[in-house]
């Protein structure tokens, strides 16, 4: 259960010195129970209490950490059960198989995309996270593979799965500090899986045969003294994994049930043989709170619908993602490149940017502050009126660099040319295309007015 | 088993054997593990009134030999693709596009209405006035069959309520991402006298990748005030109009590449994602367009029930 500041004040030295950084401790024990600071900036605490507080005030749902250096992918984290409540924290990893018994070209194909398959939008980069490797009982070549992706895709979080707890072992081995997670321990094996998570501090999969038996060995291997665990409830129906997905979550935000505080893995690749139902399952699941999604292949049309809904659902509700405003020189302009206008709302900047340096034409690109909102959005809320553009445009300096007064408003903000027209008597307002997908065409048939 | 207090209203469309329920869930989407999930959510086709300007290849591929007859558009869907409602989009009226008259575009919702038996929702261009006009003369037009009406909004919820109201209509209640707008438009129509099992909530659809996570919160927010806090202003089913959204994005328009694959699996995959997102957020009428995302769409649900 989470402390409350005067919880933690009592656990504090009172010196009042300042050291970490907040002026008194009462302050600074405030600013913890806020999960603001950590409770390691004061210097004169305890570890006995540096454990109690971090345990009180640690997320219900474990944080795991997979990788090595700049390459690590999280997961878990989670402390709400809809995003709106506060906001999702790591996305679901997404996952591609990999087996033994695969042919060459089909393993390369699937590494191959792994690397390429990597899109820009909204400044991030999207793309899969990890590959799992799965051993059909031959250890040399499980090595072998794992050491093929090790090379081939550096950045990729692996997932070792094999029933041996030596192939386990060895492929833990070769992968050196890149910490792989290791699938899985179930109810006969748990004993000898936790001593090779033990040996080599890799987190450790939970598999039961439901959720009831996946509950019962997380909790045996909690007593062995194991921390991080991913949790697979054997479900392998849409089903059964949503509902399985959806107690997990309950039971661990809502009544801090510890056996069931761990990401899932889940496997779409093993509920249907039709690639595009194993992306909605897999989408189902992105909504519904997978840790992991573990896909059968990696292709553009099922992978990228995926990247775009994780990218929304796991965005922060309470931070709208916006640029600053100002002038965007676009492909070089000069004193006779069109000038445009739109707000601040970073998808709307990307997807107009994106038009104008695809048509390969010059252009002023002005963005203005709208807290984040879309054209329409903003317009409605009164952040994107008539007045409102005049001003910025005037104190831009956008004058002083073009010596034309053309401006481009967005085809939807139509109805304020008049108004506009009045608020800059020196500029000639131009409508433009109403989606930026017809800007190409628009800018190259421009002319100054 | 987390108990909840409210369930959502029931809402018949259409007539006859054909008709189709929506709502009726006294647990969050799809938690059939710990409650009545009522009737399972529908999908509706769209139809527009006139052949559309710049629908992408997929899409034009399965319906062009139509596009230019919306009653047999409408029948093709029934037919062929086993449609179990169709949602008409009289596009045509735009006062800032064809601007049709009311008049014609009544004549041409009329024939479509008479060509196919299951439920229809009649969706006009979005503007008040227009609406208005078209709607009501349509109801002249129609007025034995029990067609839904939509968007109503707070510019003309009140004649065209008036309207839905004579003829016992089902309405579609539209207003912008918002939990206490529409609130306020439910509260708006009872007290007109539309009762709250004649309406469909549409809550302003964003497609994934443009604005998706806003509408799926303010549904989640929604369904959630109904169903745990007893909300019964709020305890209403939701259309949701997400085929044209997703069909307009760029990424449905670009031609197939290595990078983003084959480009009607692509767009499938955005309609049907759309769909399923929106699903767990507590959509019961989806309105869709692509035949494939549809029928991907029905398989999930049905293995979901
Ligand atoms: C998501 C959303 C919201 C989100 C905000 C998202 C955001 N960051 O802006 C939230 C839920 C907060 C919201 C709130 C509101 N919203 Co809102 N919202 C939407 C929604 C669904 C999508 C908007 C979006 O993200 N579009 C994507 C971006 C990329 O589009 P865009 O900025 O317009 O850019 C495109 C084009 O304009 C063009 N373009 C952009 N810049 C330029 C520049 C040039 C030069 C050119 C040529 C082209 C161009 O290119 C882009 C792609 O083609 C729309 C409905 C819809 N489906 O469109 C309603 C909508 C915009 N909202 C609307 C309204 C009324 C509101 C509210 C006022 C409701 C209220 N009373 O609370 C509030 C206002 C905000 C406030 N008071 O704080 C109305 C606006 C009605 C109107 N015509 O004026 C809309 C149209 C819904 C509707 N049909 O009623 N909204
Ligand atoms: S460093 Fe420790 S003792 Fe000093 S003010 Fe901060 S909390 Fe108090």
């Amino acid at each position: 259960m989470a402390l409350t500041g005067i919880e933690i004040l009592k656990m504090l030295p009172k010196k009042n010195c300042g050291e970490c950084d907040v002026p008194t401790c009462l302050a600074f024990a405030m600013k913890v129970a806020a999960g603001q600071e950590d409770i390691g900036a004061c210097p004169y605490v305890s570890d006995e209490v540096k454990e109690k507080v971090g345990e009180a005030s640690a997320p219900p749902i474990r944080t795991i950490t997979l990788g090595s250096g700049d390459n690590k992918f999280e997961m878990g984290g989670e402390t709400c059960l809809y995003r709106h409540e506060k906001r999702f924290e790591h996305p679901t990893g997404i996952a591609v198989l990999v087996t033994t018994d695969m042919s060459d070209e089909d393993v390369d194909g699937r590494m191959d995309r792994f690397n390429s398959l990597r899109y820009d939008r909204v400044g991030l980069e999207l793309k899969a996270d990890l590959i799992a490797i799965k051993d059909n009982g031959d250890q040399s070549a499980f090595t072998a593979l794992i050491e093929k992706a090790r090379e081939k895709c550096p950045d990729a979080a692996l997932i070792l799965m094999s029933e041996s707890a030596d192939s386990l072992k060895a492929g833990a081995e070769a992968c050196g500090d890149h910490k792989p997670l290791l699938y899985a321990a179930d109810s006969g094996n748990y004993s000898d899986m936790a001593a090779v998570a033990k040996d080599t501090g890799c987190p450790l999969t939970v598999k039961g045969s439901n959720i009831g038996e996946a509950a019962d060995t997380a909790d045996k291997l909690i007593s062995e003294g194991l921390k991080d665990l991913v949790i697979d409830t054997g479900a392998r129906t849409a089903k059964a994994v949503l509902e399985d997905n959806i107690v997990c979550r309950r039971a661990s935000v809502k009544h801090k049930y510890k056996p069931l505080g761990f990401p899932t893995i889940t496997f779409p690749c093993e509920m249907t043989d039709d690639p595009l139902m194993e992306s909605l399952v897999a989408s189902m699941l992105i909504c519904k709170y997978a840790g992991i999604v573990v896909l059968s292949d990696l292709q553009g049309d099922t992978l990228f619908p995926l990247l775009l809904e994780r990218l929304n659902i796991f965005t922060d509700p309470q931070r709208p993602m916006v640029v600053q405003e100002d002038i965007y020189p676009i492909n070089g302009p000069d004193e006779n490149s069109p000038v445009l206008v739109t707000c601040n709302f970073s998808l709307t900047y990307f997807i107009v940017s994106g038009e104008i340096e695809g048509s390969k034409i010059p252009s002023w690109l002005l963005i203005k502050d709208t807290e984040g909102l879309s054209v329409l959005t903003a317009w409605a809320a009164g952040k994107f009126s008539a007045d409102l553009i005049a001003m910025f445009v005037k104190k831009s300096g956008i004058e002083d660099k073009v010596k034309h007064r053309c401006l481009i408003i967005p085809g939807y903000l139509a109805s304020i040319k008049g108004e506009l027209e009045e608020e800059l008597p020196d500029w000639t307002i131009q409508i433009g295309p109403r989606e930026a997908s017809h800007l190409p065409p628009f800018l190259k048939s421009w002319k100054p007015e | 088993m987390e108990p909840s207090a409210g369930s959502i209203a029931e809402c018949v469309i259409g007539d006859g054997d054909k008709a189709i329920t929506v709502g009726g869930e006294k647990t969050l989407p799809f938690h059939v593990f710990e409650g009545d999930m009522g009737n399972a959510p529908r999908i509706a086709f769209e139809v527009l009134d006139s052949a559309p300007e710049e629908w992408p290849e997929p899409l034009v591929k399965h319906y062009s030999d139509v596009f230019n007859d919306p009653a047999a558009w409408a029948q093709k869907c029934v037919k062929e693709f086993n449609a179990k409602a169709i949602c008409l989009s009289l596009v045509s009226t735009d006062p800032n596009g064809a601007n049709v008259s009311s008049a014609d575009a009544a004549k041409v919702a009329q024939k479509v209405v008479e060509a196919v038996d299951v439920p229809i929702i009649l969706w006009g261009c979005g503007n008040a006035d227009k609406d208005t006009e078209t709607l009501r003369e349509v109801t002249g037009l129609v007025g034995t069959r029990k067609v839904a009406l939509g968007p109503l909004t707070d510019a003309n919820y009140r004649t065209l309520g008036a309207t839905a109201m004579a003829f016992q209509y089902p309405v579609v209640a539209s207003t912008p991402i918002d939990v206490n707008l529409a609130k306020q438009l439910n509260i708006l129509l009872e007290n007109l006298g539309v009762s709250l099992d004649h309406i469909l909530m549409d809550p302003s659809i964003g497609a994934v990748g443009y604005g998706l996570e806003y509408t799926y919160s303010v549904m989640e927010r929604i369904r959630l005030a109904a169903l745990t806090q007893n909300d019964d202003k709020l305890s209403v089913p939701f259309i949701v109009n997400l085929g044209r959204e997703v069909w307009k994005a760029k990424e449905t328009k670009q031609p197939s590449d290595g990078m983003i694959g084959d480009q009607e699996r692509r767009g499938v995959l955005m309609e049907a994602v759309t769909a399923s997102s929106l699903l767990f957020a507590g959509g019961e009428l989806m309105i869709m367009r692509h035949p494939k995302a549809v029928s991907m769409t029905e398989a999930l649900i049905e293995g979901l029930m």
